[in-house]
């Protein structure tokens, strides 16, 4: 018994990692061929006689290691009870086991190599990789998976009428956006209770960034805070680019003309728009958070004709993430794009340039600009309509100086 | 005394169908069918003229008959079958103006029924989501079918303002699609790998076979004078109207499209006209408020159940769901071992 501290190193010969484990594993099996077996049953007998006196006395901690043999035999069909026969026959099979090795070596080891690794095996792995991705409830989660992969492959889901594709944009879209949103820009939300629980609103913002990621954000941040889906109004260029424009539309945006405008508030969907368009996301580094013209101000006669709230938002680091420092408009005029960016790190650094800064982001919604008092004609005159483009710029500016303050540095 | 009806272009599917079915209706007495060729099927009651539009010969026959309605059909959308796209020009274009002129001349004409098509409005990538009528293309039609019902709606616009007495109706519908019905986007969908704009994804809007019908009907029966949108509700995707088909497709970039689309247009498999790939890339939708509340015109399919019986009647394709090569085959198959573990544990 005292000899029972001898810790076994090794096989003993058998073909197995050297690790002592219980059975060898499958790439040693199939490297033992057939003249390595016989021999080494023979050479065990001799070399496993030492052991073979301390065995018994080993039994209780290492009881299925010596049942090797019988287990590499019954693994074949079911692995799950060869512990606890193991544990019971082990020392008298261990002696038959040794003896069948030697006389018929060629079944056994055919038989192991081609079950391969068992089917149940298989499934035993594929629930395990299941519920660590899914979780313990994996089973109705991935049944869930299932059916949306089908309903996508056989195009069973319902688009609107701007081509909308909630399910897409839900499960996609906001999946991939998301991460970026929290941890790349750590954006802060303010001001989300002026976003209306239901009924249409337009959510007027400043752009920024070269390309409008603040768009996309903004998407991310009104779905998860809020629980409404930004219906952005995106630039004709946008609608005419391969992919981007296909993806646009199943992200729910639609065309910046008053027509679309009308339509989506009509149907109290959240509108958001970027009146400052090309210029306002274009515009050099050296004039970050200075706003440029609101266009015509289509965006207030749209939300006056249908009475809908105007909602001013700002955005602070989005300036930040593609400082644009030039422009190659011979390029631009060439590709049919508003410009071409030049940014420190873009063309410079490739595709690594386009990574954007990870600028720390405040999005603020101001309070709501009520339009519904206005009368019906008030959306065709030129002047009030102005005015109140004026408004909206004014408080967006305001707002930014503020927020400026407030942000202890770009990247905090 | 009935009415009686004077349809065109009867030597077609569409329109020899619709006029079987009008002649059925116990309000009209008599219907004439006028086409350059005879009708291919069955025509029923329908008493067949041989004319041709194009010649004074309509006017006569308009008078002769003492037609009080004429519903106008012969604006045709493929070139193929009467010869070459300057014949297809001829027959839209100066077949409307002769038969328009023969209308005007005709004082026991009452009602005037066009049919045009959504394709007036173009696809661009300005586009507005949806065109209601008082909308117009962002980029006029310069060529083609677009082009000719363009052309035939300004004649028709200009006919109604010397004859006010009449009351046109002009139903722009959108995409027909039927299990029998040859059009351009029916061939298009035939086709066994359908070639689609790589990086688009249109939205389309289509009108049931039988509801082409049902609308032209009741726009002879009833007296509601205008331009009306004519579409079965809510849109589909291509991407989602290819799968729902089951058939596979083929990303083209645009450029190359041009490319393919004259061989195929050659090929006489499928007209792949420029507009016709603008719709394939932009897509259209147009608003159907107008035939709800002013026409009263509802449709009895929706775009999605229209297409559901064009896709039935066409057949599973390659990747259709039960199909060995569907990856919908392999899903299901872990679906069901998914569910099947459910149900033991």
């Amino acid at each position: 018994m005292g000899d029972a501290d001898i810790i076994p190193i090794g096989t003993g010969g058998r073909p197995g990692r050297g690790t002592g484990s219980r059975r060898p594993s499958a790439a040693a099996r199939s490297l033992a061929g057939k003249p390595p077996v016989s021999r080494q049953g023979a050479t065990e007998r001799p070399g496993g006689a030492k052991p073979a006196d301390e065995r018994p006395g080993q039994q209780a901690n290492d009881g299925p290691a010596s049942a090797e043999q019988p287990a590499l035999e019954a693994s074949v069909s079911d692995d799950a009870t060869t512990e606890t026969e193991a544990g019971t026959s082990a020392a008298e099979s261990r002696r038959t086991a040794a003896e069948e090795s030697v006389a018929a070596p060629r079944p056994l080891d055919a038989t192991a190599a081609a079950k391969g690794i068992p089917a149940s095996d298989w499934l035993e792995a594929a629930v395990a990789a299941a519920r660590e991705v899914f979780g313990e409830q994996w089973e109705p989660r991935m049944a869930e998976l299932l059916a949306f992969w089908r309903r996508r492959l056989t195009g069973d889901y319902q688009v609107d009428e701007f081509g909308f594709d909630p399910e897409l944009t839900q499960r996609f879209l906001m999946a991939v956006l998301r991460p970026i949103a929290e941890r790349w820009f750590r954006i802060e939300v303010r001001g989300l209770e002026n976003i209306p629980a239901e009924g249409g609103a337009l959510v007027v913002s400043n752009h920024s960034g070269t390309i409008p990621v603040d768009g996309l954000m903004t998407m991310v941040m009104l779905h998860d805070h809020a629980g409404r889906d930004l219906r952005p109004l995106g630039a004709d260029l946008v609608f005419k680019l391969p992919i981007i424009g296909g993806v646009a539309r199943k992200a729910g945006a639609t065309l910046a003309c008053s027509e679309d405008a009308e339509r989506m508030l009509k149907q109290g969907e959240l509108v958001g728009v970027w009146p400052e368009g090309f210029k306002g996301i274009g515009k050099p580094y050296s004039e970050r958070y200075k706003l440029q013209r609101f266009g015509r101000g289509g965006f207030v006669s749209a939300a006056m004709r249908t009475g809908v709230p105007i909602i001013p938002l700002s955005v602070v680091g989005a300036e930040e993430i593609y400082p644009l420092v030039g422009n190659i408009p011979s390029l631009a005029r060439l590709l049919g794009l508003p410009y071409v960016p030049i940014t420190p790190f873009f063309p410079l650094l490739g595709p690594l340039g386009l990574v954007p800064l990870p600028s720390k982001w405040i999005l603020e919604f101001g309070e709501p600009i009520r339009t519904d008092a206005y009368e019906a004609s008030a959306a065709e005159d030129p002047m009030l309509v102005f005015d109140l483009t004026d408004q909206v710029r004014e408080t967006i500016q305001q707002s930014l100086y503020r927020l400026l303050m407030d942000r202890s540095s770009v990247f905090g | 005394m009935g009415r009686v009806v004077l349809v065109t272009g009867v030597s077609r599917d569409l329109a020899r169908q619709f006029a079987k079915q009008i002649a059925d209706d116990p309000a009209v007495d008599r219907v004439v069918g006028v086409d350059i060729v005879p009708p291919r099927g069955d025509i029923g009651d329908v008493s067949f003229v041989r004319a041709d539009i194009r010649t004074p010969v309509i006017a006569k026959i308009i008078v002769k008959e003492d037609v009080d309605t004429v519903v106008h059909m012969s604006v045709i959308a493929t070139p193929g079958d009467v010869g070459g796209r300057a014949t297809m020009k001829e027959l839209n274009v100066i077949g409307t103006m002769q038969l328009l002129a023969a209308c005007q001349r005709a004082p026991g004409l009452a009602n005037l029924v066009v049919k045009s098509t959504s394709t007036v409005y173009g696809a661009t990538n300005r586009d507005p989501a949806m065109f209601t009528e008082d909308m117009d293309a962002r980029r006029l039609p310069r060529s083609g079918y677009a082009r000719d019902a363009f052309e035939v709606e300004g004649y028709v616009r200009g006919f109604a303002r010397r004859r006010p007495d009449v009351r046109v109706t002009t139903l722009r519908a959108a995409n027909v699609i039927g299990p029998d019905v040859q059009s351009p986007t029916a061939q298009y969908f035939r086709l066994p790998v359908v070639p689609r704009v790589l990086g688009f994804d249109p939205r389309l809007q289509f009108l049931h076979r039988d509801d082409l019908m049902a609308v032209l009907a009741h726009a002879v029966r009833n007296d509601v004078a205008g331009t009306f949108n004519v579409a079965g509700d809510g849109v589909i995707l291509l991407s989602q109207a290819l799968r729902r088909l089951g058939r596979p497709s083929l990303p083209v970039p645009s450029f190359a499209l041009t490319g393919l689309g004259s061989t195929l247009g050659k090929s006489g498999l499928v007209d792949f006209s420029p507009e016709q790939q603008r719709f394939l890339t932009f897509g259209r939708g147009i608003d159907t408020t107008r035939m709800r509340e002013v026409l009263g015109f509802e449709p009895r399919y929706t775009t999605a159940s229209a297409f559901a019986d064009f896709a039935a009647a066409l057949g599973p394709g390659a990747i259709s769901p039960g199909r060995i090569t569907s990856p919908d085959t392999v899903l299901a198959g872990v679906a069901g071992l998914v569910e099947g573990r459910g149900q033991h544990g």
